[in-house]
């Protein structure tokens, strides 16, 4: 325990998840929404995989690629890192967000630049890079037309795929109307036609384009990066100087395993056989080329990554390609929605990984799970989610920071299980004084030891017997 | 010969929901087993080993070897304490003899349907209900256990009873354990989904085969002012047409 008492479950952000929790779960229009666009997920998703001659085998196949990755990782980054070299562009290796934004801000500072085009990448939010991008007066533009609209709004992604996903068509149009051109209606066609008119000045005004990488490819010494809106390839290809910025995670062996999850990401992510746009990029323009941009840097972002690495328990956390489809299951993240995480990566990697990368404050969001296991049947590389959710769980405990009160209660229900004298006996009499209480009407109010049950639903049944008593009278009648 | 049945009754199904147990020795009575009930159980040690104190579950799960350490068959009627024995004893239990013992015992703990269907391959157990029933499924039994299938052929083939289709009747109930207390107005808002989804059927009785999850919707239900019942799988399994 910290010296100044509880760290724990009444961290900050806990005490902030639990408030926005009961607020978001009781928001009916939320819930709509959200309903509404798993649903239309949830049929795209099946269809994708029935497209696939045996699912499950695919799965089977990118859990071994990621799995061979990642306990490789030191030898496919260099490999990574000396091709690019060798093509004339730049690898940055980034112990935390502090270096990494650090680097990013020098290049474009070196460069004079003024404005940055950015294509979709969660790291980059991760490493609060457009903040800082902002504090040395650049201004930064998000070009996925999701991000772009949450940008608008100075909210986070919702979810790491389809980032305004909690907005319907009619809150967006009223938020273009305000911020872009007032005689819009709320049809998307038009919707996105104004947004495609403001950033394509955006394109063409940046002298850096940002972008993530879904895969770093290092047998080809390659970034891999799939998108639907042809934002990314003018981030990558206009502007003069091109950034991407990856967790050390990304990395495949092989060119080849693309075959199996570029497929397997785009159908997870969003139902599709393939996104639209699938990318790689190598290197800065080489002379004789038509495009592509002068400069190209690559960031390798640590920031607590080889912390998991060196677990050998948990190090499988590593494998997400980040497809957000334990989100889309997640029953938890379909009623407290995304932005109730308070963390980059919400619903259940994101509980799963926060406490790793954050520390003990997120601990918190390891517990708040049904452990139903929905993310871990859907997840395509084979994370065995709630299972480290479990983990996480018990490192929190063992590590002394549960609550005093927990500490104290499963002490007491370790005494009372392993006597089943004091176990009856304790079962008996607290089902009597319940019953006592709960003919008083005292059921759900502050003197109801089952308050935090009983407040929400209708009192649990309190039989007057137990199964045992009833089995021993019942034995001894047959004697 | 008579199959000799040792009953594993969750320490909540003991204390709040007996009936689920006594409904379960009628079943099991009525294919023909011989039903013990060896009374040294207490808790398996779920609560304790999902809320990470792992070293208060560990004496559970000790205990419990110890307890069932002769039974040749040990039957459940809950998919989630049955998951505890099978999937989570032997990570929790130190590598070596107490291992291999979980492990082993785990493979002859069932859960009740597991157990009819798969092992005393009774999918008929000569069961009445003529009610409009719709089946919810359990997360562990469903994902731990891979129980998918079992719990509807036995309801299939109950006399009478009318099976209804919920929608997502596989999203989680929001129960969880410690998380419906720890976690309530979550647990409570997937509660409610899960009543609104049994009330578009118009089912007279939500079935499962985790008490505790319909301990959970029962409240939910309960505090709606829900028409639907819950009913523990075992329960309906036990009832038969009045003999004149």
């Amino acid at each position: 325990m910290s010296a100044s008492g509880t760290r724990d479950a009444t961290s900050r952000p806990a005490q902030r998840f639990l408030r926005d929790a009961a607020a978001k779960s009781a928001d009916l229009m939320h819930r709509e929404i959200i309903v509404k666009n798993m649903e239309s997920y949830d049929a795209a998703h099946l269809r994708g995989r029935a497209r696939f001659k045996d699912w499950e085998a695919a799965r089977a196949r990118c859990q071994a690629i990621k799995r061979e990755a990642v306990d490789h990782l030191d030898q496919y980054l260099l490999q990574f890192e000396s091709k690019v070299i060798s093509r004339g562009g730049h690898v940055f290796w980034a112990e935390d967000a502090e270096q990494a934004c650090a680097y990013i801000c020098g290049v474009a500072l070196r460069n004079g630049v003024k404005t940055v085009v950015k294509s979709k990448s969660m790291v980059t939010e991760e490493i609060e890079l457009s903040a800082e991008l902002e504090k040395n007066g650049i201004k930064a533009w998000e070009t996925d037309l999701g991000e772009y609209i949450v940008q608008l709004r100075h909210e986070p992604p919702y979810h790491i795929v389809t980032p305004a996903m909690h907005l319907n068509r009619k809150q967006i149009g009223d938020l273009f109307r305000e911020q872009l051109e007032p005689g819009l209606s709320d049809d998307p066609v038009e919707l996105m036609a104004a947004a495609r008119r403001k950033l394509r000045q955006a394109f063409f005004l940046a002298e850096m384009g940002i972008s993530g990488a879904n895969f770093i490819v290092a047998d080809a010494g390659a970034i891999a990066i799939s998108t639907n809106e042809g934002n990314g390839r003018l981030c990558t290809s206009v502007p003069r100087i091109h950034v991407a910025v990856t967790g050390i995670e990304k990395v495949i062996p092989r060119m080849a395993d693309l075959a199996t999850l570029w497929p397997v990401l785009a159908t997870s992510g969003t139902g599709q056989p393939i996104t639209t746009y699938s990318t790689l990029i190598g290197g800065p323009r080489r002379p004789g080329e038509a495009d592509g941009p002068e400069e190209f840097h690559v960031v390798l972002v640590d920031n607590g990554r080889s912390r998991l690495l060196a677990n050998a328990e948990e190090r499988e956390v590593l494998h997400c390609i980040r497809c957000g489809a334990c989100l889309n299951a997640c029953p938890v993240y379909r009623h407290i929605g995304g932005h109730t995480y308070g963390t980059i990566y919400p619903g259940p990697i994101g509980s799963v990984l926060t406490p790793h990368l954050r520390g003990e404050e997120f601990a918190h969001l390891s517990s708040a799970s049904s452990l139903c296991g929905a993310c871990t049947s859907v997840c395509p590389v084979r994370i065995d989610l709630h299972h480290h959710l479990l983990h996480n769980r018990r490192d929190f405990v063992q590590a002394g920071d549960a609550k005093p009160g927990d500490r104290w209660k499963f002490r007491m229900f370790r005494r009372v299980m392993q006597s089943p004298r004091l176990y009856s006996l304790g079962g008996g009499m607290a089902r009597f004084g319940l019953r006592v209480l709960y003919a008083l009407g005292l059921a759900g109010t502050a003197l109801d030891p089952l308050r935090a049950w009983n407040r929400r639903r209708s009192p649990v049944p309190l039989p007057k017997k137990s199964f045992r008593s009833r089995w021993r009278s019942e034995s001894k009648q047959g004697s | 010969m008579a199959r000799r049945v040792s009953l594993f009754v969750p320490c909540f199904v003991d204390q709040l929901l007996p009936e689920v147990a006594v409904d379960t020795v009628t079943v099991l009575r009525r294919i023909g087993c011989e039903v013990s009930f060896p009374e040294d159980q207490t808790c398996c040690g779920q609560p304790a080993f999902n809320s990470g104190f792992w070293d208060e579950a560990r004496p559970c799960a000790e205990r419990f070897l110890r307890v069932f350490k002769d039974a040749e068959t040990v039957v459940c009627p809950s998919g989630s304490c049955t998951t505890m024995v099978r999937i989570f004893y032997p990570e929790l239990l130190p590598s070596g003899p107490q291992r291999t013992e979980a492990t082993a015992l785990g493979q002859r703990t069932f859960e009740l349907s597991e157990f009819l269907v798969k092992v005393a391959g009774a999918t008929d157990v000569g069961a009445s209900f003529p009610h409009r029933v719709t089946y919810h499924a359990s997360c562990h039994g469903l994902r731990e256990l891979n129980l998918r299938d079992e719990p509807l052929q036995l309801l299939r083939q109950v006399r009478g009873l009318k099976l209804v289709e919920m929608l997502r009747a596989e999203e989680c109930c929001g129960f969880g354990g410690t998380f419906a207390t720890k976690f309530g107005s979550i647990s409570e808002a997937m509660g409610i989904s899960k009543a609104e989804s049994v009330a578009v059927t118009g089912a007279e009785f939500i079935t499962a085969i985790d008490p505790s999850c319909l301990m959970h919707v029962q409240g939910i239900m309960g505090k709606r002012g829900d028409r639907a019942q819950t009913i523990h799988l075992a329960s309906i399994l036990a009832r038969q047409k009045a003999q004149p």
